[in-house]
């Protein structure tokens, strides 16, 4: 991998909760190069939202960073102040989030969200502003420009907002770009749209970049490498290729055996019993252990540290070679 | 419930139109939006058959329409054969226990001050006779035995159980009525992947025992590939294709259905040359004002002046199963 833009360590971070607290991530190692697409996949609850706002500094109300640490181009960004993160958000880490239309300012007109960008962090003057807005909007496919500046958010559709968001996170050239959900809220043919952009700009930038989804056919298509969050913890990495033709982890395996294929002929699918665990009072030993097709006694026992299976690929399991081998998916 | 005959249509909706009237509002002069514009469909007793398309295409409409929401402007909505307009009040009420509708969001359709033991019981209050008073209880056991829950979640109340667990309340609650038809509009669309396999098994489980028939209304081709017999495209108010669910997913022959399914990744074909994707251009066309001739026309890559002046029907061309497109590819 060429040069790391984000390395991060550990990571916990903890919610404070009338019950006590809530460990939402809980020990995350991962990292991004240059030019690589990294996507998080998890269920909800499982932790991949929070580990995505952290990154960009943005840890939740009530929530903390209780370990570890979080590196954007080798810099240390853990302990930074807000004044510090927002001299480094949109010039080196941009995030897109799933609701485009909560994230602009209704009232202010889209070009003017744009062009903000250029006259906050680059102190250049309105007329110069406007028309990199101009060139931002049609970068991104946004039809029509120069008349469409004026016009407030709501006068655009839902896959137009996501582009709009787009160019305002890619306004300052950042480095690195955080998507959470960025088509969960679309339909499919303008998901399509959505994702080819992204794809688009990420390979002429060569950006690092991080989708949260929980969408595993999405991420398929979209990213080169795959990590697989479960209650908090990464569960498995590797390729896409690694981890869809054989997976490491039973939770990856059982997701996947729980998406509708065309092959599957309609029998029945292989859900997954039961439901992800209460981080309040997590299990013992390994988290999906009372979910598990294989779990045993040391299952039940011993929470299991994630171990490499050849370069950038690991399992959280006891038993990883033995779900690799065991098993094809038939995704291949 | 009768044992039901297959191939029976229990619901046809004939050339059914709904419209929403448009209140005015500053700087707009009221209308009317044709959200469903002259749909037919049939759905057999057993059977599955899905609706997909993509927001604002009128599914919605149409649910809303067959479990009688709203009124359809025109066309007709028949249920084992009578058209549910024209019934007096009286046999409509009796006929409303025979079609269950299912909502994506279980908590906002579950009163949160009722427990799970009176929400399954408020339909027999309703709908007198249905199950006499003695039995209740028993029946409440024996419908959350029927949907995965125990008998001790009687008493508890909405809040207290997941998202999975909610629809399956909700999948009682329809069930309690003793339908001959359910109306899942898209049931299991906000639930977890692992969740979501365990809902569609019950509802496949709950048909193969109690014969109920599905009109399942989803944006999700995949999840549609897996539950339906047949399958029904819309685009913007009207049906564009309808067949088998093999022929369609096989032989997609309208430009809409190859885009859909090009652009919804399934898990097998994530290797797919991504230049062969079909990405469509724009959005989809405001109701209010369509595209004369063919509604797709303008998304279409294939557009010719022909489909600009006239509107293709929704019938048999060079393909094994109806589809509204003047230039549709071969099955």
């Amino acid at each position: 991998m060429t040069g790391v833009l984000l390395q991060v360590d550990d990571l916990a971070v903890e919610f404070d909760t009338p019950k006590g607290p809530l460990r939402a991530v809980r020990g995350v190692s991962f990292q991004v190069g240059e030019g690589e697409t990294l996507a998080i996949v998890g269920e909800s609850g499982s932790g991949k939202s929070v580990t995505a706002h952290t990154l960009m500094g943005l840890v939740p109300l009530r929530a903390r960073i209780v370990s570890g640490r979080v590196t954007i181009e080798g810099r240390d960004v853990t302990g930074l102040s807000d004044k510090e993160w927002r001299e480094l958000r949109g010039e080196r880490i941009a995030m897109i989030f799933q609701d485009p239309l909560s994230a602009l300012n209704p009232s202010l007109t889209v070009g003017y969200q744009i062009a903000e960008m250029f006259r906050r962090h680059r102190r250049l003057g309105r007329k110069e502003s406007r028309r990199l807005a101009v060139g931002l909007m049609e970068q991104v496919g946004i039809p029509d420009a120069e008349r469409r500046l004026d016009d407030h958010p709501h006068r655009f559709s839902g896959g137009m907002r996501q582009r709009v968001m787009i160019a305002i996170a890619l306004a300052l050239d950042p480095r690195l770009l955080i998507a959470d959900e960025p088509t969960t809220a679309l339909d499919v043919t303008v998901q399509a749209q959505i994702l080819r952009l992204l794809r688009q700009r990420q390979r002429a930038d060569r950006l690092g970049m991080i989708i949260i989804s929980h969408d595993l056919g999405v991420v398929a298509r979209a990213a080169d490498r795959v990590a697989v969050m479960y209650a908090g913890r990464i569960v498995e990495t590797g390729t896409v290729a690694e981890v869809y033709e054989r997976p490491a982890h039973p939770y990856t395996l059982g997701l996947m055996r729980a998406v509708p294929t065309p092959r599957d002929g309609g029998a029945p699918l292989e859900a997954i019993d039961g439901q992800p665990p209460d981080l309040l009072a997590p299990p013992d030993g390994c988290a999906f252990h009372p979910r598990c097709p294989f779990a045993r006694d040391k299952c039940r026992e011993v929470d299991p540290e994630q171990h490499e299976l050849g370069p950038r690929r690991a399992s959280a399991c006891h038993f990883a070679e033995e779900v690799m081998t065991g098993v094809h998916t038939g995704h291949g | 419930m009768s044992t039901p005959v297959m191939d029976e249509p229990i619901l046809e909706l004939d050339d059914l139109v709904t419209s929403y009237r448009l209140t005015r509002g500053i700087g707009r002069s009221g209308g009317e939006v044709r959200a469903v514009a002259g749909v037919s469909l049939t759905v057999r007793a057993g059977e599955t058959v899905g609706l997909v398309g993509e927001s604002g295409c009128g599914k919605s409409t149409v649910a809303r329409t067959i479990v009688g929401l709203v009124r359809p402007s025109s066309g007709r909505v028949l249920f084992e054969g009578r058209d549910l307009s024209t019934l007096p009040a009286q046999e409509m009420r009796l006929l409303r226990q025979d079609i269950q509708l299912i909502f994506q969001d279980p908590y906002a359709s579950l009163n949160p001050r009722m427990t799970v033991a009176a929400l399954l019981k408020e339909p027999w209050r309703i709908h007198r006779g249905l199950v006499p008073r003695e039995r209740w209880d028993e029946e409440v056991r024996s419908l959350l035995d029927r949907v995965g829950l125990r008998a001790e979640h009687a008493d508890r109340y909405p809040h207290q159980f997941s998202g999975g667990q909610r629809q399956r309340i909700a999948i009682a609650r329809a069930l309690a009525v003793r339908p001959r038809l359910i109306v899942c509009d898209e049931s299991v669309s906000a639930l977890d992947v692992s969740v979501r396999a365990q809902i569609l098994n019950l509802l496949k489980d709950l048909q193969r025992d109690l014969g109920v028939a599905y009109l399942f209304i989803s944006h999700d081709l995949g999840v549609v590939r897996h539950i339906c017999d047949r399958v029904a495209v819309m685009y913007l108010g009207k049906i564009v294709e309808v067949g088998s669910k093999d022929s369609v997913y096989r032989h997609p022959s309208h430009p809409y259905t190859q885009a859909l399914l090009s652009a919804a990744p399934s898990l097998d074909d994530w290797r797919d040359d991504e230049r062969r994707e079909i990405v469509l251009g724009g959005d989809v066309p405001s109701p209010l004002s369509p595209p004369s001739g063919c509604r797709f026309r303008t998304r279409c890559w294939q557009a010719q002046d022909r489909c600009r002046e006239e509107e293709p029907a929704l019938i048999e061309r060079d393909t094994d199963h109806p589809v509204a497109c003047h230039f549709p590819a071969p099955s």
